[in-house]
């Protein structure tokens, strides 16, 4: 009997990939943001865990909800949706009503992803879709911190939190201002050490920014960054700051202290660079970093918020697909006309 | 700037595929046996298919002109074996199409020496019929692409070339025929080298190796008389280092303008089995009927480095080599990275084929596509600074026109792209997708 040839494929060349998965990149950015999130639990405790749990319930449960039936729980599991949900935790006060968490998770997904048409199709980042929707809904318990946990006492949650739906929250009887806040309103620096270990009042994950540094080398050794968006934010903000410094340091913000304070770092690292909502080119990453840096401090200095790294990011977010269309790459063997 | 990258020694971008070449770097180049049944497809080559100049019924000798060329961009064909013509007719290629071939059946008491034999004094040809021997001898671009190899020699009037660059790269994985080429005829080499540097009136001579092949740099190097015009240097293990208009980057840091050619920045590329061929024929009087051929790839048993006669069936070869493992699931022709799956075990070996590659379940899972989350990887990959992530987007929402605006056709598809995506996007697929169709469509105005 003669054997029979083996049915053959016919996949297109080439058949060799490279490791790495989309998948396995959003797990990459999870990983870097553990020792973060980490010491947010460690600084804010119990309280920590049920605001982050809360905006990846809310950030899930959109995801699944909205999900072609057929294709229920395929979506979840390239973590993308976990992923905005953390990263808006991240940036929440940890005194925040937990339903808040559950809803700014829930609208971050809903109107930052599922209606533009879901995973590499949004044009604004979720998270901070989310977040600007809870800032506008609910200013006061988003701009409510409190301090970080006295020793041992992990357990204890803020009052905040337990809030129910559409009461009134109640105002945190210990509640503390931010850096950027003390700056702002009371003209008072915080020393750099406490900003670079993270025992600060702020949000969630903004408070230590020397982890979020180790988590940002991590994601640019695996090369799931691009180095250029928060190198020029920073390089930005420093300058930005330096130049002001000149004028009257009293008043204005120290580079350091405009790097290490506030969620600069976070959104620098981990927001900034969501690739689907920042440029594809490596020239508009560079304009997209430093509109970033500009946009921060103006609002930072001239805003009547303390804090402007979500609008700096979602507005320049709105620039990328202009941004995009005008850098495109010098193409191989045809001068610097680019037609 | 410019010292910098001249240090770097590589042109920009490029991607870096694990070399897989230990299953045959090391093994001697071995002699297949001779078949029953050959296919000598009559457009083995780019450019127009070469005309028989045979009947079915006829004896033919190994070595014998069984094909003139048809045209300029064409050359001759010759029978791979003596033995009898058996039949002219269409005949299913390496594509998949049918198409005019000749078939061959081996006489099976030949010795299937072949008799040409004869040295061509060819100091004393013009360089007219120098090109003209060239296209009559069947030599094509041995890399691949199978490019007719007197075209590239024709040089038009006001053009000079000033280097002869081969091409030793072989930067796709697997294959190592250039490799053992190397190693093995290092004097073929130089002596093919010396007869092309001078009929195209080149200074010098340069072979670009990727550093991976530490061997053959010094054999090659060893063979080199001193003083003679010839160089060897070593390139950047990168792949596509073997794209021509790559390696004109690392080697000379010129870039070729986008639709010129090599010779419009005074350089001849030819791949080292091309100028092992142009020794064979010149020195040996043998045309093209052979070639080095890598099989390779886990699925095949024992894997080697044959000589296969021109229109060789793929499966005497698999045969030689132990045959298929259970379990194979996809068999390229040349590289894993530009090589085209093949449908059938029948399709005869041609003057472009590198390598056979057999592979399995492993490489041929079907990998879940994700939407395309613009990482930027594709475009840090693609050696041409194009926007393959655009391109992709835009093809599949058949916006091919639009895709006209960027840079579409400087593409040469070398899958740099693809396999740099995290999104298992077929971003190359997509690209020759639009090409063909902005090729093949009927412009209605215009």
């Amino acid at each position: 009997m003669k054997k029979r040839d083996p049915e053959l494929l016919l996949f297109h060349a080439p058949l060799l990939r490279q490791g790495m998965t989309t998948p396995k990149a959003m797990r990459d950015v999870l990983v870097a943001l553990a020792p973060a999130t980490v010491a947010s639990v460690w600084f804010f405790g119990l309280s920590a865990i049920l605001v982050l749990g809360s905006c990846i319930g809310g950030a899930v449960a959109a995801e699944w909800l909205f999900a072609d039936r057929k294709a229920r729980g395929e979506s979840l599991r390239d973590a993308s949706g976990l992923l905005t949900g953390l990263l808006l935790g991240l940036t929440l006060p940890p005194g925040l009503p937990l339903w808040m968490a559950f809803l700014g998770g829930f609208i971050g997904i809903a109107l930052g992803k599922v209606i533009w048409g879901g995973l590499g199709h949004n044009l604004f980042n979720p998270a901070l879709l989310g977040r600007a929707f809870l800032l506008a809904t609910f200013p006061i318990a988003m701009t409510t911190w409190v301090p970080t946990l006295a020793d041992g006492g992990f357990l204890q949650i803020y009052p905040g939190n337990l809030a129910l739906p559409f009461m009134q929250a109640q105002v945190d009887a210990m509640s503390a201002a931010t850096p950027l806040g003390m700056l702002k309103f009371e003209q008072e620096v915080t020393p750099l050490a406490g900003l670079v270990f993270g025992n600060v009042s702020g949000s969630l994950g903004e408070t230590s920014g020397l982890l979020l540094l180790l988590g940002g080398l991590y994601l640019w050794l695996r090369r799931d960054l691009d180095w250029r968006i928060p190198v020029s934010i920073l390089l930005t903000v420093v300058l930005f700051s330096a130049c002001l410094g000149f004028f009257d340091d009293a008043r204005f913000p120290a580079p350091l202290f405009s790097v290490f304070s506030g969620g600069l770092l976070l959104g620098a690292i981990y927001m900034a660079t969501d690739p689907v909502t920042s440029p594809v080119t490596p020239k508009g990453a560079w304009i997209f970093g430093i509109g970033t840096g500009v946009l921060v401090m103006l609002i930072r200095v001239f805003g009547g918020l303390p804090e402007g790294v979500m609008y700096a990011i979602l507005l320049m977010n709105a620039a990328t697909p202009l941004i995009d269309r005008y850098t495109q790459p010098r193409v191989f063997g045809r001068g610097d006309d680019p037609e | 700037m410019k010292v910098l990258r001249r240090l770097r020694r590589s042109f920009e971008h490029g991607v870096h595929p694990s070399h897989h070449k230990e299953q045959t770097g090391n093994l001697p180049i071995q002699r297949v046996p001779f078949g029953k049944n050959y296919i000598m497809p009559l457009g083995q080559h780019i450019g127009v298919p070469a005309r028989a100049v045979v009947t079915a019924g006829e004896r033919v000798q190994r070595g014998q002109l069984i094909a003139e060329p048809g045209g300029f961009v064409s050359t001759g064909l010759h029978s791979p074996v003596t033995g009898t013509i058996r039949e002219i007719g269409d005949f299913r290629g390496v594509d998949g199409r049918f198409a005019p071939a000749i078939a061959i059946e081996a006489d099976a008491f030949a010795t299937q020496q072949v008799d040409a034999g004869t040295r061509i004094d060819w100091q004393a040809l013009s360089l007219e019929e120098f090109i003209e021997a060239v296209q009559m001898a069947g030599i094509v671009g041995m890399g691949g692409a199978a490019f007719p190899a007197h075209v590239k020699l024709s040089v038009p009037d006001g053009v000079t070339i000033k280097h002869l660059l081969i091409n030793g790269a072989e930067c796709e994985p697997y294959l190592t025929t250039d490799h053992r080429l190397m190693l093995e005829r290092p004097e073929a080499l130089l002596e093919g080298a010396e007869i092309m540097r001078q009929k195209l009136g080149a200074e010098e001579t340069i072979i670009g190796i990727e550093a991976n092949k530490p061997d053959a740099i010094e054999i090659v190097r060893k063979h080199i008389q001193p003083g003679d015009p010839v160089r060897v240097v070593p390139l950047k293990v990168k792949y596509p280092q073997g794209a021509e208009k790559m390696m004109i980057k690392t080697v000379f840091d010129v870039e070729v303008p986008a639709g010129q050619l090599p010779r419009d920045v005074g350089v001849n590329v030819n791949n080292v089995g091309t100028i092992v061929a142009v020794a064979d024929y010149f020195l040996r009087g043998v045309p093209l009927i052979e070639r080095v051929v890598t099989v390779a790839g886990p699925g095949v048993t024992y894997p080697a480095n044959l000589i296969v006669p021109l229109g060789t069936p793929v499966r005497d070869v698999v045969k030689f080599c132990g045959g298929l493992k259970p379990g194979t699931r996809e068999i390229i022709m040349g590289g894993p990275m530009m090589g085209r799956p093949i449908a059938s075990l029948d399709v005869p070996i041609l003057k472009g084929c590198s390598g056979v590659l057999v592979f399995t379940e492993e490489q041929t899972a079907r990998r879940k596509e994700y939407p395309c989350i613009s990482c930027g990887r594709c475009l840090e990959a693609c050696p041409y600074f194009l926007n393959p992530s655009r391109l992709a987007r835009l093809s599949k929402s058949r916006m091919f026109d639009e895709m006209k605006a960027y840079n579409v056709f400087d593409c040469v598809e070398c899958g740099c792209c693809t396999f740099a995506c995290p999104s298992n996007i077929p971003i190359v697929q997509l690209i020759r997708t639009a090409k063909d169709d902005l090729a093949h469509r009927k412009e209605p105005e215009a």
